[in-house]
């Protein structure tokens, strides 16, 4: 026990490396509120778009969901980050991370406002259109609110995904807080800091991460 | 147009790669499959257990489940390869990345098959000991049966999205599709293994993204 403790718990390190610790948490916050409401916008544009069902157009954003859906999103990332220098456009390691992490989140969250808009009665539409309502107008005021509803377990669910995707960050040599806990694991030859950095992302996650459980555990009895 | 065709369709320099990206998408291959394989069945196991009702040994469960399915991939992964020697077991990235995410997956199916039984209506269970039948016969042939039923489409999403991180193994050096494109790509100073790279991924994961999206259409309308 006194073995895992110096190991995993030394208070001594992890006063030594704490600041490096905070310096990769604010990263890693970063990297979610900038991602976060990118990667919503983009799926909700997705889904709005397919909405219009233009049959060409909707082929080709089921293309792009299915294949970005497909895309491991560290791949993404190396693609982007060591790929793109070749023609000239070099991203800093913020950019690429949070580019990577939006592209493929993107594809997610248009598959569920997709859905969710699918699963509002057509009838809606007519009702609102017969009752002089703009399309845009029908799709944001009438159709969005029902759907968001619907979906709202899977969209908790992604979003959740998303912050615990930021890590992959730490393979482009950003310091957010997984990559700073491996410098400072090296610092100290101990394991502290990874440790802490585990506990950091438990004690910031477990919230949201026990809402989204209620959420899924409700919408599966709805059914 | 010609750059993008020398940088990342080359190919003199995709020919070249292609036997060391092919070992490394049969490793990706192998670790995804007993990701899916381990990660369900303990999944199914642990949420039988729970139905044993027993109170520590519930409490344990939750707590494993938590844990994992609130730590981000990346950070499980290399908490196991760097940080577990410290307390003994050194692993190969191969054991790692399949501990690992199989873990990961275990705690999200325990969780999805635990829903799915408490989602029954109670009524199955009376009726059954009504009829004579025993718990554990109840729970085999009656209620499992339409569980799984349930928890279909939500597990073949997640396991989908789990085994894709076997790319993150490349942070513990795992030779898999990924981390063999780059080490090409470094020798070569061209980003076209990457292109292959990502070929690979797509032609595993892609077919597997559209089979989700039936599997989903079918078990939402074939009640």
């Amino acid at each position: 026990m006194q073995d895992f403790l110096d190991n995993f718990a030394n208070w001594e390190s992890l006063l030594r490396v704490y600041p490096l610790l905070l310096q990769g948490l604010i990263y890693t916050v970063w990297l979610a509120v900038v991602a976060l409401p990118l990667g919503i916008l983009a799926g909700l544009a997705i889904a709005v778009l397919y909405s219009f069902k233009n049959r060409w157009v909707n082929i080709a954003l089921l293309i792009y969901i299915d294949l970005f859906r497909s895309f491991p999103v560290v791949v993404l990332l190396i693609l982007i980050f060591y790929g793109m220098p070749f023609l000239g456009l070099t991203l800093g390691s913020f950019t690429a991370a949070v580019l990577a992490i939006v592209l493929n989140n993107s594809g997610y969250y248009g598959e569920i406002f997709r859905a969710g808009i699918l699963s509002v009665p057509h009838g809606q539409t007519e009702a609102a259109r017969a009752l002089g309502f703009k399309p845009l107008h029908v799709v944001f005021s009438i159709v969005l609110p029902q759907a968001i509803r619907n979906v709202l377990a899977p969209l908790a669910s992604n979003s959740l995904e998303l912050v615990k995707a930021t890590p992959i960050a730490a393979l482009v040599a950003l310091p957010e807080l997984l990559r700073s806990a491996r410098v400072a694991q090296e610092q100290t030859y101990n394991p502290t800091p990874l440790m802490a950095a585990a506990v950091i992302f438990f004690v910031i996650l477990y919230p949201f991460a026990r809402w989204v459980a209620r959420l899924e555990r409700q919408a599966l009895k709805a059914r | 147009m010609e750059r993008i065709v020398e940088y990342y369709f080359n190919a003199e320099v995709i020919a070249g790669a292609f036997p060391q990206v092919l070992a490394g998408f049969r490793t990706t291959v192998i670790v995804s499959l007993l990701i899916i394989f381990c990660g369900t069945l303990f999944g199914l196991l642990l949420a039988l257990l729970r139905c044993a009702n027993l109170r520590p040994v519930n409490f344990i469960i939750t707590a494993y489940v938590d844990v994992l399915r609130t730590l981000p991939q990346l950070v499980v992964i290399v908490f196991i390869y760097f940080g577990l020697p410290y307390l003994g077991p050194t692993l190969s990235p191969f054991a790692t990345t399949v501990l690992a995410l199989g873990m990961v997956l275990s705690a999200f199916s325990t969780e999805i098959f635990w829903s799915a039984i408490m989602a029954l209506p109670r009524g199955q269970w009376d009726a059954a000991s009504a009829l004579g039948f025993s718990r554990l016969r109840t729970l085999v042939t009656i209620i499992l049966p339409q569980a799984i039923r349930l928890a279909i489409p939500l597990l073949t999403n997640r396991a989908i999205s789990i085994s894709k991180g076997t790319a993150l193994g490349t942070a513990v050096s795992l030779p898999e599709t990924l981390g063999q494109a780059q080490s090409v790509m470094a020798l070569v100073a061209n980003p076209s293994p990457l292109t292959l790279a990502a070929a690979f991924y797509l032609t595993f994961f892609l077919p597997l993204v559209i089979a989700s999206r039936w599997i989903e259409y079918r078990y939402s309308t074939g009640r």
